[in-house]
């Protein structure tokens, strides 16, 4: 009796847990197909769940540059993410410390990032196309240059928010300025640094589905675009659907590295 | 060595947006090796202000710090310094924070396994052996507390500082830390300069009692030598006629003499 009762129990916890976004993803499915239904040109949630099940299908496909799975646009995506984030980090987070120590460099240098940083990412575009004369280095110089003021600003904040507890410690112990940073402002900017490599990610994501869209290539943001000009809008769903949940997954997994990294909460 | 810490005629001033503001002025003090002594005062009259300055954190407009004979500049593992909210690194362990101090200290003259001895030792010295591998957040206040008297144990200063080291814990705990610290002081014969607001508090422990007028420009307004025999035993001086009139003494000065400053606490 008991084990039941634990078990209705357990269930009935899930299913509340479960059931409203089951509602709300029932919904719109439910307004879309009313839509699609007055719409010749938005095709039926059923339609675009044939076309999703043919493309994944075969994802890894490959036949030439211009025809490639779906799979291989998305890892091509997320690896010019992978390498322009990266290259923002291995610049961001040093700078970012040293503008968090040094108040002199920080007053020097935060006029120009906040000028620069409200600039649209794709504004950046022609600007590494003329540098690199090549389209795959001018996207992923877009994800760095996107990507790199949170990092920079986040770790700056991170390293001048250092409580002057920590520092006193440091202080009165004389540590020299290298223990100093490897030993309490490194590891007590760890959580900004990590927030603000979160948001760089978010950002980097949004930034190369539309640059992609602009140099073409193999890439989601491409792939999206090769399908608009081939008036496949089951495909354009496809993708939208495809980027959100790749966006979701990055997004998850920077909140439950940040969560790892944070010594606030053990 | 009756002045082995001597702070001499030291005033103590900060620019503020409305200009200068002397916090303490004119403060002489000595205090001889072993001794230990207690700055009281109100909340807010600058007691936190002195010790800041003979751990060096911050600098005298006039006069200064004398420590063995020499003039002290900045701060220093040998004044080491107990704060008021225990200041541990929250992401070092009980013994990462020990060894921190231990290692900056000792770890050009010592080889690794002393300095592991030297940690252990100093926890085990505030009772904390099985708590070695907790981080602060996994224990208690009071714990904290006692982590960070041993990491300025550990260090071996010439002079140990407490902020109100017990100003932030439950009257119960605080109890126990001040027996163990009484305790820990009769075995090593440190000289401790501690700042505090408990009465009862520094006439336990001290050997002198400083008790400080309000600031702005606040000084050292009476000097209270508390003659008890050691070791100190909480109850029994409870009934101590000796050690009620030093009480009554400090109130009389804190609650007559030296209203609160409009403003404090």
């Amino acid at each position: 009796m008991a084990l039941i009762r634990t078990v209705a129990a357990a269930l009935r916890t899930a299913l509340a847990w479960l059931l409203p976004p089951l509602f709300g993803l029932a919904a719109l499915v439910g307004v879309w197909a009313l839509i699609a239904a007055g719409s010749s040109n938005l095709p039926s949630p059923g339609k675009t769940f044939a076309s999703a099940v043919e493309v994944f299908a075969h994802p890894f496909y490959d036949q030439g540059p211009n025809d490639q799975g779906i799979g291989w646009n998305l890892l091509k995506s997320v690896g010019r993410v992978a390498e322009g984030f990266g290259l923002a980090a291995l610049v961001g987070i040093p700078l970012g410390f040293l503008l968090g120590r040094y108040a002199l460099l920080n007053r020097a240098v935060s006029p120009i990032i906040s000028l620069l940083r409200p600039v649209s990412p794709l504004a950046w575009l022609p600007i590494g196309l003329a540098v690199f004369q090549k389209a795959n280095p001018a996207a992923i110089f877009v994800i760095f240059i996107c990507s790199i003021w949170p990092m920079i600003i986040n770790t700056a904040l991170g390293v001048s928010s250092v409580p002057q507890d920590y520092l006193n410690v440091a202080r009165v112990l004389r540590l020299s300025e290298w223990k100093v940073l490897t030993r309490i402002l490194l590891p007590a900017s760890i959580p900004y640094v990590l927030s603000g490599a979160k948001l760089a990610l978010g950002i980097a994501w949004l930034a190369i589905v539309a640059s992609e869209m602009l140099t073409g290539g193999v890439g989601i943001g491409f792939w999206l675009w090769d399908e608009w000009n081939s008036l496949n809008m089951e495909h354009i769903l496809i993708a939208i659907l495809v980027i959100g949940v790749v966006g979701l997954l990055i997004e998850h997994g920077m909140t439950l590295i940040a969560k790892r990294y944070d010594y606030r909460q053990s | 060595m009756s002045n082995y810490l001597q702070v001499d005629h030291a005033t103590i001033a900060f620019d503020t947006r409305k200009g200068r503001y002397v916090a303490v002025q004119n403060v002489n003090l000595q205090v001889a090796r072993g001794e230990f002594v207690a700055i009281i005062g109100h909340s807010g009259c600058g007691k936190s202000t002195v010790l800041n300055l003979i751990a060096g954190l911050i600098e005298a407009a006039q006069g200064g710090v004398i420590l063995n004979g020499r003039q002290i500049d900045g701060p220093s593992p040998e004044r080491a310094v107990v704060f008021q909210n225990h200041s541990l690194l929250p992401w070092l362990t009980v013994y990462g924070n020990v060894h921190l101090a231990v290692e900056r200290v000792f770890g050009a003259t010592d080889s690794k396994a002393r300095l592991r001895e030297r940690c252990i030792a100093a926890i085990e010295l505030v009772g904390l052996v099985h708590a070695i591998d907790k981080r602060p957040n996994e224990i208690s206040g009071g714990m904290k507390q006692r982590v960070g008297i041993a990491r300025a144990l550990a260090m071996e200063p010439k002079v140990l500082l407490m902020d109100e080291p017990f100003g932030a814990l439950d009257a119960l705990t605080r109890a126990t830390l001040q027996d163990s610290l009484m305790e820990i002081q009769q075995r090593l014969q440190n000289t401790v300069v501690m700042v505090t607001h408990d009465v009862d508090e520094a006439v336990l422990l001290s050997d002198r009692v400083v008790m400080m007028s309000n600031g702005p420009a606040a000084t050292i307004g009476q000097i209270l030598s508390i003659d008890l025999p050691r070791p100190r035993q909480r109850v029994e001086l409870a009934d101590e006629p000796a050690y009620n009139h030093y009480r009554a003494e400090i109130l009389r000065f804190l609650h007559q003499g030296q209203r609160a400053p409009v403003g404090a606490h």
